[in-house]
């Protein structure tokens, strides 16, 4: 399968001209959607004309990131731009059905906004630290390559016998005599 | 006069999933109606950063169970787009076979729902009579009667054999007798055609421009179909989009019916195309780059933007679910209908929750 | 003529044999390649620690040293893929549904390779030749 996908880049303030003369030409709105990418975040805007695949790319500071509303030109734009106020904290402005934030009502505000646990105050005020994402932790350094150790979480409710079948340490990653004697 | 607003939803006899609508009201017509999501979301998009690309296939599929041997092949697609695997072409009639099982039996399901919104429910029961069929055949080749597990990066997990094969078309065709049957009242029984004709009426430029996608564009007049880009065997298997120049809601059961009769046919010619050789690839290496894959799922279209920068954990993933696309059309569609035309509007854009909030 | 069609169709099964079955009363057919509950072999396993790796769910946990096999049912999502990836097919799927359970326990198994039988002595042939070696010297 390979259809023609296009991508243009485009400076935030061309965005409302470019996207009314897509409008005009015929394209389908098909979805907005953000990556963040740790000091920037980059916006997609993806439009759809008799099989041919346009991408408008807007690439933005995460921290003060904010663009124009194009629900005033294509007016279902609005619950992809409240989606991506909610969970990436990308401001909108003059959204043509604006939620306020309530579109998802997540405990944490704008959880995809990073990568690992996002820091911020849940309604009920309790403050949630943010922690990085999941690395390949130190017990399991000797499988760094293998990277088995770290990224799958280990089994909440039952821990204590997970953690005693599951002994990630004493697994040398090569033949046994070789090794040293598994620490303790 | 005086407005009253009244919840529909989350919890409703006729939505297969929660989602939320607060109608305002005078009298007994609908003046707007504004949707509250979030009821399932499980934050999916998030865990590409603790699964590696080639188990994220499981979740993929299990961001709906409707409609899920699509999401694992379109998430599929997407990686070996990016990372160029050649694909055998065995895995990709296989692949094309259990996505024209899935298709029909989401239009069965949605047929069966669609009848019970109406109060229909012996047609709702013999809908599903008809469903369980096809579930049976899925649960032979794959193992799994909703989540089939049969994708994976590179190919498929299993190989249907020839005798399985034969057997699956005497099916069919049992099935394509039972479904005229089914398809036949639908189309032609007058109490039907009364809840249906006239409701809900999208002309073509407001669909194309409130971003609609599948069954609801085709129903009102514009041909598209994501099947007509070529992804798996359908650049051997050419196919014609099933259109009606309605756009009300027996336009969109006529799509849907006739769509059922178009994946039987797609089902027989493929397995009459059926090529030998293996089914799998190796995958080795980690994907680097960015790619939007599109399929065409029982409800339209789905895109699954994916990037990677080289690490076996992607660095996005994003999916964008027919139904999102089709939630502003319902909005619009809810303004000015009758109150007891709603669970048919809701129903007519084929609702799925759980693809719609990850 | 499109009248009466549902009609007939509610009076054909109103006579014939319901299309549900009696389940629990009549047990179910299983289909051949339906994915169930995982099977271990205990004899057949090396300990590798693959299928841990390979699980998507974490639901298998290995303890090598220990020789301990676990499954913790409620995260297992039948997929097989630790099926496919152990070398020694010391797993498998069957078909049977899993048993309810109300606890969230993991099923542990001792994995017992069986050992080679040792070597015995054998026993020296009664010969002419005095077995010197058993008697003890003096």
């Amino acid at each position: 399968m390979s259809d023609e996908q296009t991508y243009l880049s485009l400076p935030p303030d061309a965005l409302l001209a470019k996207v009314r003369e897509l409008r005009e030409q015929g394209w389908r709105l098909v979805q907005i959607g953000a990556t963040p990418l740790g000091e920037t975040i980059e916006l997609n805007y993806s439009f759809d004309r008799a099989g041919k695949f346009l991408n408008l790319r807007l690439t933005l500071p995460s921290a003060t990131a904010h663009v124009p509303s194009v629900s005033s030109i294509y007016w279902c734009a609005f619950i992809y731009e409240n989606e991506m106020h909610d969970l990436f904290r990308v401001q909108v402005e003059g959204i043509a059905v604006d939620y306020k934030g309530k579109f998802y009502k997540t405990t944490v505000p704008y959880p995809f906004s990073t990568r690992g646990q996002t820091a911020g105050v849940t309604p009920s005020g309790a403050v949630v630290a943010a922690t990085p994402a999941a690395s390949v932790s130190a017990p399991a350094a000797q499988n760094a390559p293998v990277g088995v150790g770290g990224h799958r979480p280990p089994l909440q409710k039952t821990a204590a016998p997970a953690a005693a079948i599951s002994d990630r340490r004493s697994e040398p990653s090569a033949p046994s005599t070789a090794a040293p004697a598994p620490g303790a | 006069m005086a407005r009253t607003i009244i919840p529909f939803g989350p919890q409703h006899a006729v939505l297969p999933e929660p989602i939320m609508l607060d109608l305002v009201l005078e009298d007994e017509k609908v003046v707007e109606a504004i949707p509250s999501l979030g009821f399932v979301h499980r934050g999916l998009e998030k865990l590409v950063e603790k699964k590696d690309f080639q188990e994220f296939v499981y979740v993929a599929e299990r961001i709906c169970g409707i409609c899920s041997f699509i999401h694992g092949q379109t998430y599929c697609q997407a990686i070996e787009e990016i990372m160029q695997i050649p694909v055998p072409p065995r895995a990709l009639y296989l692949r094309t076979i259990w996505g024209e099982l899935s298709r029909l039996h989401s239009h069965l399901l949605w047929l069966g729902l669609l009848a019970d919104a109406f109060g229909f429910e012996s047609l709702f029961m013999h809908s599903w009579r008809v469903r369980e069929k096809v579930v049976k055949i899925i649960e032979a080749t794959t193992g799994g009667r909703v989540i089939f597990g049969s994708c994976k990066v590179g190919g498929v997990r299993r190989d249907i054999d020839a005798a399985t094969l034969q057997t699956i078309l005497q099916e069919i065709a049992v099935i394509e007798k039972d479904m005229h049957e089914i398809v036949d009242i639908f189309l032609e029984d007058s109490s039907v055609k009364q809840r249906l004709c006239g409701v809900g009426v999208l002309s073509k430029d407001d669909a194309y421009a409130l971003g609609c996608v599948g069954p609801m564009l085709r129903a009102s007049g514009v041909a598209q179909d994501m099947r007509q880009l070529g992804y798996a065997a359908f650049r051997d298997l050419p196919l014609e989009p099933i259109t009606r120049p309605e756009g009300d809601s027996f336009a969109r059961c006529y799509v849907r019916c006739q769509e059922l009769f178009q994946s039987a046919n797609i089902i027989r010619q493929a397995v009459a195309r059926m090529p030998e050789g293996e089914i799998a690839v190796k995958v080795t290496g980690n994907p680097n780059g960015e790619y939007t894959a599109r399929t065409e799922q029982p409800r339209g279209e789905v895109v699954y933007y994916v990037k990677a920068n080289g690490t076996k954990n992607l660095q996005r993933f994003r999916v964008r679910t027919p139904t999102f696309a089709n939630l502003p059309a319902l909005v619009k569609l809810l303004q000015g209908c009758n109150l007891a035309d709603v669970p048919i509007l809701v129903l007519t854009i084929d609702p799925c929750i759980s693809c719609t909030e990850r | 003529m499109p009248y009466f069609r549902m009609a007939k169709l509610a009076l054909k099964w109103a006579v014939r044999q319901p299309a549900t079955h009696r389940y629990p009363f009549e047990p179910r057919q299983a289909i051949p390649l339906s994915r169930g509950t995982l099977v271990f072999a205990r004899d057949k396993c090396v300990c590798c620690t693959v299928c841990r790796k390979k699980c998507p769910t974490g639901a298998i946990g290995v303890n090598r040293t220990q020789k301990k096999w676990a499954i913790d049912r409620l995260r297992c999502i039948s997929c097989g893929y630790c099926v496919e990836v152990c070398p020694k097919g010391a797993l498998s799927l069957s078909t049977a549904h899993g048993i309810p359970t109300v606890t969230k326990d993991q099923e542990i198994y001792k994995v017992e390779t069986p050992t080679a039988p040792k070597p015995t002595v054998a026993p020296k042939p009664v010969a002419a030749v005095a077995p010197a070696a058993n008697v003890p010297s003096t």
